[in-house]
């Protein structure tokens, strides 16, 4: 949505002044459309000015952040409607529900805040906890946020549509950045008066139509609240898939500023059991949802969805991949079997866990594959005899074993007499097909075949 | 001053082409009725702006013989039908499935290597006892698939199934026997627009019509390579709705071989606390491989637990608005 250097021309002194380092106005210009240069390097240019050019060139959806410290969490600023078209940017925050008036409340909230899961080498996490005003009691509500709040160190979003329940809750949480949820056609005016006091991000929710939800969000904004989030309303997975898609149309193709905000989805209040709950949600990861608020919170489902948002948010551009070297795993010695395999990080990262978890110290030889998988770099000639000699003669692995036996991949059991061929006194030696079986692999038939040597 | 927003809509000129499994009596087959996928002229479940006159639908993976390297959860959940074909599709009809996708492992010349012959009994006994239509895959290997596929094929004539897989090095056998025995053609090509496009092309240019295939884009599992099936067939949904003649036919996907192979949806010990409860896990792994497909533009997701066979169907329901 950025402006052309000419239109930002348009709103500069054009005086020449060269004080902002720049030759001229136009010059400087183009910096700036280029975004090389800031606004305010220039002292003359007017309010209005400024004010122009800062609208136009605000992004398109609100970075809205959740949270302090290392436990923010920030959402938004996307560009496209569809990955393949550029990248998706900030994942969706996925949030548990609690109830203010559930007995094990901090211990349900303690749960989610501890649980982490290691993917490829990344750390995966949920976002943090949704407190719910279910009793409909201002004190009530206050207690159980404060517990909340001391059990979980994640981001924090205060569900009730009382202001006064909110007004309990708020002061002992506001310095954590929760987000509150939610003004509606009744309670906006005094929501928003919470939101400025206590400077939270504060979630707009309106499901008659669109057009409403953005009267709603305008009459917030004007009142003086920046950090919005979106709620439609609709809880349908079909009416919310709709509802996304449109308000992300909206703010990226007709540049709808007022509903230019990251959304929020509640996928367990259209779902029948906790299966179409992760399905749902599952779908608000892929379609547009910022944040997502679970009523369930089960290790096996919550792994597969935080999978999930990592494929989707991963650029496609370029694959994650790692450093192409040898890689040692325990207690290594001349003995120790060595194993090839590409750089795509998720080959790496499944392999290497396996040999992690057989206890067998192991070498493992990371080719450069420009970031393909064992098939994909071997279909695209990347992963090929001549290849893996080289990587083998050129990473001194020679110097650290006496046998002469290197583990291919299963898959490319096809490679083995090349590589023979390409690698004069070295033995190549097919292993499993899936990481899975290297273990026994490791433990049981690689001593047989080097014992029989 | 309330604002006026106008619901943003997108008119697409183009439509997926609709394909037809299984032909009644009337027909020349013998399924109680037939299923039809694709007809779309907007994005997947995006019902506000264009229609979807068939809603994707779920295919049962069956084998023909009693798969050895499945995942325990898989293997527990189905029992002992696992060891009949007949047994294990009419579980799977019963539970839901509108299709049946079996596969003739059996025939795999490195495991039992039963002959073309006994496959395509195989296949007409499952005819017999399901009223659904089938999708029938051979054993994987080029030469193997083509003896298999013809035999099942001619043995089937006029129930119009559907046989996968042609692949690009190795489609004309199997295109010729579709095309002699009306039934249906599955073509995969790896993961690309271009060469799917290109795939269709030598499909059809044998004069196999368009609405007698299928395409497989290849599926990647959840975290072992979803996201660029996801992609790939965003655009190809993308170029059927903008006209794109060899982009316009019907998606399949095989979920449940992709989910199901991959360690999380195996492993119990030895594994991360993190991971959850190894049944739970592999069924969300599957279900969620699916959906992502499904939102990605899928027409058929094949799966393999039992379970997610109704929770699919749910979750499609839902989508669909229904
Ligand atoms: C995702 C994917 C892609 C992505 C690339 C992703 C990437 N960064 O690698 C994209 C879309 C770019 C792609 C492209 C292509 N692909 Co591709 N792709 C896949 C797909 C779906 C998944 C691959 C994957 O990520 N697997 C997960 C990783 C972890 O698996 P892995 O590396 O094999 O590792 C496992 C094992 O090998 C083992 N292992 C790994 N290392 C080691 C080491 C030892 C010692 C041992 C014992 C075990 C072991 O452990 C891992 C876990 O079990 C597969 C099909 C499928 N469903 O598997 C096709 C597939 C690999 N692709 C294929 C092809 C042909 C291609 C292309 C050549 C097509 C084309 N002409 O455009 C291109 C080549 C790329 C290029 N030109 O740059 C074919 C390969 C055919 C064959 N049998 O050789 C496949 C099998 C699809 C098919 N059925 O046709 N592909
Ligand atoms: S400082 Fe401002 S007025 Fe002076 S040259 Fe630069 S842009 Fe122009």
């Amino acid at each position: 949505m950025g402006l052309s250097g000419l239109e930002i021309y348009k709103q500069l002194p054009k005086t020449n002044c060269k004080e902002c380092g720049m030759p001229t106005c136009l010059a400087f210009a183009m910096k700036l459309a280029a975004k090389q240069a800031e606004l305010s390097a220039c002292p003359y240019v007017s309010d209005a000015a400024k004010q122009a050019l800062d609208a136009a060139s605000a992004p398109p959806i609100r970075l809205v952040t959740v949270g302090v410290g290392d436990q923010k969490l920030e959402v938004g600023n996307e560009t496209v409607m569809f990955r393949h078209d550029k990248t998706f940017y900030h994942a969706p925050g996925i949030f548990a529900r609690v109830k203010d008036n559930q007995a094990d409340a901090a211990a349900a909230a303690k749960t989610i805040a501890d649980y982490k899961v290691e993917r490829v080498g990344l750390q995966m996490a949920a976002a943090g906890v949704a407190v719910e005003n279910a009793s409909g009691d201002a004190a009530t509500f206050a207690a159980a946020v404060q517990d909340v709040a001391q059990a979980c160190d994640g981001a924090l979003i205060l569900l009730s549509k009382d202001p006064a329940a909110m007004a309990a809750a708020l002061p002992a949480v506001a310095d954590r950045k929760p987000l509150i949820y939610a003004a509606d056609a009744e309670n906006w005016q005094a929501m928003v008066e919470l939101a400025k006091k206590h400077s939270c991000p504060l979630a707009v929710r309106e499901a008659g139509s669109l057009s409403a939800l953005a009267s709603l969000a305008e009459q917030v904004t004007k009142a003086g609240v920046a950090d919005i989030v979106l709620d439609p309303g609709a809880r349908s997975a079909a009416a919310n898939l709709a509802a996304f898609t449109q308000l992300r149309r909206l703010a990226l193709r007709k540049n709808l500023r007022l509903v230019g905000y990251p959304l929020i989805g509640f996928p367990g209040e259209a779902a029948a059991s906790a299966e179409e709950e992760t399905a749902f949600a599952g779908q608000q990861v892929m379609k547009y949802g910022g944040f997502i608020v679970l009523d369930h919170f089960d290790p096996a489902s919550i792994y597969a969805l935080l999978t999930l948002r990592l494929n989707i948010y991963t650029d496609p551009q370029k694959p994650i991949q790692v450093k192409p070297e040898i890689y040692a795993f325990g207690e290594v010695d001349q003995n120790s079997p060595v194993l090839v395999t590409t750089n795509f990080s998720i080959t790496y990262f499944s392999v290497a866990g396996e040999v992690e978890a057989s206890g067998v110290p192991t070498y493992l030889i990371v080719s450069d594959a420009e970031g393909l998988s064992v098939l994909t770099a071997w279909a695209a000639g990347k992963f090929d005899a001549e290849k893996i000699a080289k990587t083998v003669k050129a990473c001194g692995i020679a110097d650290k074993v006496s046998h002469r036996y290197i583990v291919l991949p299963g898959y490319v059991s096809t490679l083995s007499g090349e590589v023979e061929e390409e690698l004069p006194g070295w033995k190549a030696l097919v292993g499993p097909r899936e990481a899975v079986d290297i273990s026994p692999y490791l433990r049981r038939t690689w001593p047989t075949i080097v014992g029989k040597r | 001053m309330p604002v006026t927003v106008e619901v943003p809509t997108e008119k697409w000129a183009g439509k997926v082409i609709e394909v037809k499994l299984g032909a009644t009596k009337e027909e020349g087959g013998s399924r109680a009725g037939t299923v039809t996928v694709g007809g779309e002229t907007t994005l997947p479940f995006l019902t506000f702006e264009g229609g979807i006159p068939n809603q994707p639908v779920v295919a049962a993976e069956v084998w023909d013989v009693e798969p050895a390297d499945w995942s325990p959860v898989l293997l527990e959940a189905w029992g002992n039908a696992v060891k009949d074909p007949v047994v294990w599709a009419q579980q799977a009809a019963a539970l839901g499935a509108k299709l049946i996708a079996l596969k003739l492992r059996s025939t795999d010349p490195d495991g039992q290597n039963a002959s073309p012959a006994e496959a395509a009994a195989t296949v007409k006994r499952v005819l017999a006892a399901v009223d659904l239509p089938l999708l029938v895959y051979g054993p994987g290997q080029a030469e193997k698939d083509n003896d298999v596929l013809v035999a099942v094929a001619e043995a089937s004539a006029g129930e119009r199934l559907a046989l996968g897989l042609c692949e690009q090095s190795n489609y004309r056998t199997i295109v010729a026997a579709c095309l002699g025995n009306g039934h249906v053609a599955i073509g995969r090509a790896p993961i690309d627009v271009n060469m799917q496009k290109q795939l269709n092309i030598l499909m059809s240019d044998m004069g196999l019509p368009l609405d007698r295939i299928l395409m497989d884009p290849t599926t990647g599992g959840l975290g072992y390579g979803i996201e660029y099936t996801y992609s790939v067939m965003e655009r190809l949904r993308f170029g059927a709705l903008q006209g794109d003649r060899m982009t316009q036919l019907p998606l399949i996907n095989t979920v449940g071989e992709e989910a199901w192979r991959q360690k999380e949806a195996k492993a119990a010990e030895g594994v991360p606390e993190a991971w959850g409860d190894l049944a739970k896990r592999g069924l969300s792994w599957e279900m969620l491989t699916a959906t992502s497909m499904l939102e990605a533009g899928s027409d058929i997701v094949v799966l393999r637990h039992p379970n997610s066979i109704g929770i699919i169907n749910g979750v499609i329901a839902k989508l669909m608005g229904r």
